[in-house]
């Protein structure tokens, strides 16, 4: 008995724990490590204060860019004194508190949804409400709202549209033609494959070239899908076919004996996938599907090559005008500040609900 | 559809599940078969209605535009069907170099996020999160602006090593001057390049037969550096650069890196390089643990612990995915006509602002890229194969 | 479920809906008047032809003309256009479709777009040449001496075959750059990327009067190709041709007859026949078109004859700074003639 309180009152060396014991463990452990690691800190001391002599010290943040091109540091005027621009563009300047709601409103939504428990019919119709409402603000012509035509949208509004319907439409089009994939029907069988593997075989930018140079012609005569709209068609259609991939790969992952339970229990084709096969396969493949939806995301940046004003373009529209060349590292940095933003935002959010969707299906819940 | 469930009495036509199959099917194949037919036949309205030229008989015209790089010779003289070649090469160009140098990146740092000093492994992380956040549009943009904004004009290049100049323009470097050796030294570093393989295939079989371990790497090395070296020396070292010269406007001579090609690559490699990182990441965590401890019980250093245990089997979780990704940096790069790189996408955008044929040119673009797509995949899919015999 | 679906099938029939335009068969006049307004195709990036400014005020000689357009059309401008900005890639087919009811984006007129586009072009509204802008501190005084250097393209369908042809023609060695996207390309310019800007003299004028020191570039004196800039429209309606064609000669006549928006009023009681038919005084020119008798009186009284509208949007005294040249009055050494109106 008396050894052991002996024991027990021996302390660790001291260079295992605390402060020395944690850099021991986790930045000097062996001799290329250590040598590793003294590099790294020396780079970044030479390199942090440079950045923060840049970006704050010397940096300047309400001037006209006069100024600016006498300011040794960063100019961050380009953004603040751009900044209704930069994130409103073209919708008339007046009425440019409408989109700023219609934003609030999404991103509302987007927050309150974030709880699993919170879904359910009442939310579904508050969302319905809550898109008219925002095309209502956006396209106007209603109860005393000027209309805006939808060339006039751009700008964060654009962005964020553009990604919003890309993720809502694609979704359930990727599962339908995952579905198609994996069927018995050789001709839908081969139809979807095609498709899925033809629109994985090109680059964005020839979908967004095919909607903006050729698809007008494929209409008929006195037909026309405005610009916006055969944009964010090319999205959806892109962003299915990689949905559509990565939900086939959870359903491949189904263990057979779901299938055939759900059929021992005479379900139809549609109820076993709606009520057993594809609550589960899209349950699995939550991760890479949002890895999906963020790369769409981030993809809406390239209608800047077809001509349409997001938040890229409006950017690099500020940047051409003569007050403001030569500043194209702030306001860049600036922008991808906010792609950062949702990105990040988005998987959080993402993982948020794939934990919530765990819990829920732990035994005694059932 | 609860109710034709119930109703087992008398089986209608349509009930009997194959039937139905066979019927919905020709009823999808129906419905493609005649937006596809509606959509063309628009087109073909629409065209003859107002007169717009169709088909390919613009490829044999001359193109009668420039091209700001090349791998052929090329010259506006040419025809269209040449000046598109010249795009598919420029593509390639930098899908190739593009691919071998993410890969790179991307392992390394793969590794890095996984390294037992917190630093490195913090800093591994922090570059994942933040170059897959950011649109690779927005990346180009960034350094292609950075190129042209930092570097100083001609008249007035960086001169960091003698006969290297660095300017707005891009990187002009010297290379030797063209002489018939430094073909046959090609040849010898190819020929160097067999004889590696062959030594390390005896190499390899020797070990499994009694256990001698041969220092193939050292030996590779040397014979990979000494035959075309050998072959320098008895061809009479010829030492003449042709160095690039400030005439005029800009540096003749010597080879020149545009700086679009420069940001592109750039742009490329950080951005795909953040996604392989974390294939290359989740490959070595799919391998137990158990594996390294076994590993280095038998006394392999953690190097070699990586090198011949983990990697070899974590390979194949990382193919695949890595497939899929060095794909995407292809398609990728035709983002190259937003920042003026004369690749395939911005080529076949000059020819149809030059002959106004919007169809024929998305469609070739389509083409080409699928054709890529294609051949990238069966190429993945012959070495995911070999992979798997060996490892078995 | 059902809640889902509902609220998918609701919100893809908004979007279409909300997208989806038709317009009737082929008698352009006439949709126009059922919607109540022109779409425009207009070029979005150029200062001086076709840009908005912040606020989404659009400005420039094409703007204008377009406005011209939509007076004669409607007896006025406001709320009466739209416009969408067009790529050099993009701007035939958005005709062909006919998702814009008329082209007002510096397009050069040429034999090969007339047949094989499906579009006609009407009268120009300006006579441009391609021309070589350079920073002064190059020291070049012609575009002969431009052998060796950096061309930096705007890429358009003519710019980069006469480009190509000039050096060709000179012997010259030559690099490009060619960015498709106006204001990337300029920047890159003004960082030194390329010696030489080359493209329409005009919008050569335009960027100048938008780079960050105007008085470091020059425009070199040779002129090295023809670039009649025109409206078009598509092919085979003819009335909206002409309608089109009179509001941009309308302009022109006035500066003829020394009509301007100031005088049209007094002009009414002209007792010049010329005048009175032109202005509508006495009838005929507009129920010829199929519009409004005062058309001509309408474009005068709220968007200007052709020197005014010249010189707001490009002449000496804006920062473009161009002389009429090519685009002054036949009388006074131009091109710009217009046919009798009567």
């Amino acid at each position: 008995m008396a050894e052991t309180t002996q024991i027990e009152e021996i302390k660790p060396p001291v260079t295992d724990v605390g402060v020395i014991g944690w850099l021991r463990q986790h930045l000097f452990n062996g001799l290329f490590n250590s040598i590793a690691t003294i590099l790294i800190l020396g780079f970044l001391i030479k390199l942090i204060p440079q950045f923060i002599q840049w970006a704050f010290i010397d940096s300047v943040w309400f001037t006209s860019g006069q100024e600016c091109h006498q300011a040794a540091g960063a100019c961050w005027s380009v953004i603040t004194q751009n900044i209704r621009f930069t994130i409103f563009g073209y919708f008339p300047y007046e009425h440019q508190w409408r989109p700023l709601v219609a934003m609030i409103i999404l991103v509302g939504m987007l927050v309150y949804s974030r709880e699993w428990n919170r879904w359910n019919k009442r939310l579904g119709y508050a969302w319905i409400f809550a898109l008219l409402v925002m095309g209502l603000l956006m396209k106007g012509g209603l109860f005393g709202l000027v209309p805006v035509e939808s060339t006039k949208w751009s700008g964060l509004p654009l962005t964020l549209l553009l990604s919003f319907f890309g993720i809502l439409a694609s979704y359930p089009l990727g599962v339908v033609l995952a579905l198609g994939r994996q069927s018995q029907m050789p001709i839908i069988k081969s139809l979807c494959v095609v498709y899925i593997e033809m629109i994985r075989g090109v680059p964005l930018i020839t979908m967004l070239f095919m909607s903006s140079v050729m698809f007008p012609l494929f209409l008929p005569e006195g037909v026309t899908i405005d610009k916006v709209l055969r944009a964010q068609a090319a999205i959806i259609l892109f962003t299915a076919a990689y949905i559509a991939e990565v939900v086939r790969g959870g359903l491949q992952a189904m263990d057979r004996g779901q299938y055939e339970a759900a059929e021992s229990l005479g379900l139809n084709y549609f109820q076993m996938m709606r009520m057993i096969i594809l609550p589960q396969a899209l349950k699995i493949v939550i991760p890479p599907t949002v890895g999906i939806l963020i790369s769409a995301f981030k993809d809406t940046s390239l209608v800047v090559i077809i001509a349409l004003y997001d938040i890229l373009n409006t950017t690099k529209s500020i940047l051409s005008e003569p007050e403001w060349t030569g500043f194209s590292t702030e306001a860049y940095i600036f922008i991808a500040m906010i792609y950062y933003v949702c990105c990040f935002s988005m998987s959080k959010y993402s993982r948020r609900i794939e934990k919530q969707l765990e819990y829920k299906h732990t035994p005694n819940q059932e | 559809m609860s109710s034709e469930q119930n109703s087992n009495a008398k089986t209608y036509f349509w009930n009997d599940e194959k039937t139905r199959a066979i019927l919905y099917q020709i009823v999808t194949a129906a419905f493609v078969a005649f937006i596809g037919y509606y959509l063309i036949s628009n087109v073909q309205t629409n065209m003859e209605k107002q007169s717009i030229a169709s088909g390919f008989g613009f490829i044999e015209k001359e193109a009668a535009f420039e091209i700001g790089e090349s791998l052929i010779e090329y010259s506006a003289a040419d025809t269209y069907g040449r000046a598109l070649l010249v795009g598919v090469l420029n593509t390639l160009k930098v899908s190739l170099i593009g691919m071998i140098l993410t890969t790179i990146l991307g392992t390394f740092i793969g590794v890095c996020t996984l390294s037992t000093n917190w630093l490195i492994s913090k800093i591994g992380t922090m570059y994942v999160e933040l170059f897959q956040n950011i649109p690779v549009l927005l990346q180009l943009f960034f350094f292609y602006a950075l190129f042209y904004e930092i570097f100083p004009a001609p008249r007035q290049a960086l001169n960091p090593i003698t006969g290297v100049f660095i300017t707005n323009r891009g990187i002009d470097f010297p290379v030797p001057a063209s002489d018939p050796v430094w073909g046959y030294i090609g040849l010898a570093f190819v020929a160097a390049c067999i004889v590696i393989w062959l030594v390390r295939r005896w190499a390899v079989k020797r070990q499994e037969r009694s256990g001698q371990q041969f220092p193939t790497f050292w030996v590779g090395l040397g014979i990979l550096l000494g035959l075309p070296l050998l072959t320098w020396i008895v061809n009479g070292a010829p030492t003449e650069m042709d160095v690039p010269v400030l005439k005029g406007f800009n540096f003749q001579g010597g080879r020149n890196i545009s700086p679009e090609f420069s940001a592109l690559l750039i742009g490329l490699v950080l951005y795909t390089a953040s996604f392989i990182a974390q294939i290359v990441r989740a490959g070595i965590q799919s391998i137990s643990h158990g594996q390294t401890e076994a590993a280095m019980s038998i006394g392999l250093k953690p190097g070699l612990v990586l090198k011949l245990v983990i990697f070899p089997q974590a390979l194949r979780v990382i193919v695949p995915p890595l497939t899929s990704q060095l794909l995407n940096l292809t398609k990728n790069s035709s983002l190259a006509v937003a920042i003026g790189f004369p690749d395939f996408v911005q080529v076949a955008g000059t020819t149809i602002n030059q002959t106004g044929q919007a169809v024929e040119g998305v469609a070739m673009m389509m083409v080409v890229y699928l054709t890529f797509s294609l051949l990238t995949s069966a190429f993945m899919n012959w070495y995911n194969k070999k992979i798997k015999i060996v490892e078995r | 479920m059902k809640l889902w679906k509902s609220l998918f099938i609701g919100c893809s029939l908004v979007a279409v809906s909300a997208g989806l335009a038709f317009a009737d068969n082929g008698d352009t006049l006439k949709d126009v008047q059922a919607k109540g307004f022109i779409q425009v195709g207009v070029n979005g990036d150029l200062f001086g032809f076709g840009k908005a400014d912040q606020k989404g005020v659009w400005k420039g000689l094409d703007v204008d003309t377009a406005r011209a357009i939509a007076v004669a059309v409607f007896g006025e401008y406001k709320d009466r256009l739209r416009y969408t900005p067009l790529t050099a890639k993009t701007r035939f087919t958005a005709l062909q479709s006919k998702e814009i009811d008329v082209l007002t984006r510096n397009c050069t007129q040429t034999l090969g777009r007339d047949t094989s586009l499906g579009l006609d072009f009407v009268q120009v509204n300006y006579y441009d040449g391609q021309g070589f802008m350079v920073p002064k501190a190059l020291g070049v005084k012609s575009a002969k001496e431009l052998g060796g250097a950096t061309v930096c393209v705007l890429p358009g369908t003519t710019t980069e075959q006469n480009a190509a042809d000039f050096f060709r023609s000179n012997n010259m060695e030559w690099k490009t750059v060619t960015i498709e996207n106006t204001a990337e390309l300029s920047q890159a310019f003004w960082a030194g990327r390329c010696d030489v800007l080359t493209s329409d003299a005009s919008q050569l004028a335009g960027l100048r009067a938008s780079a960050p020191k105007p008085e470091d570039y020059t425009i070199l004196p040779e002129i090295i190709s023809k670039e009649p800039l025109a409206p078009a429209v598509r092919h085979g309606d003819n009335q909206w041709k002409d309608i089109v064609n009179y509001s941009v000669l309308a302009m022109i006549n006035a500066e003829e007859l020394g009509i301007t928006s100031a005088n049209v009023d007094e002009m009414l009681k002209s007792k010049d026949p010329k005048i009175q038919r032109f202005l509508g005084v006495s009838p005929g020119n507009g129920a010829a078109l199929g519009i409004d008798e005062k058309f001509a009186y309408n474009i005068i009284k709220q968007v200007g004859n052709y020197s005014e509208v010249f010189e707001r949007n490009v002449g000496v005294n804006t920062p473009l700074g161009i002389e009429r040249g090519l685009n002054a009055l036949w009388t006074d050494g131009g091109l710009m003639y217009s046919p009798p109106f009567k």
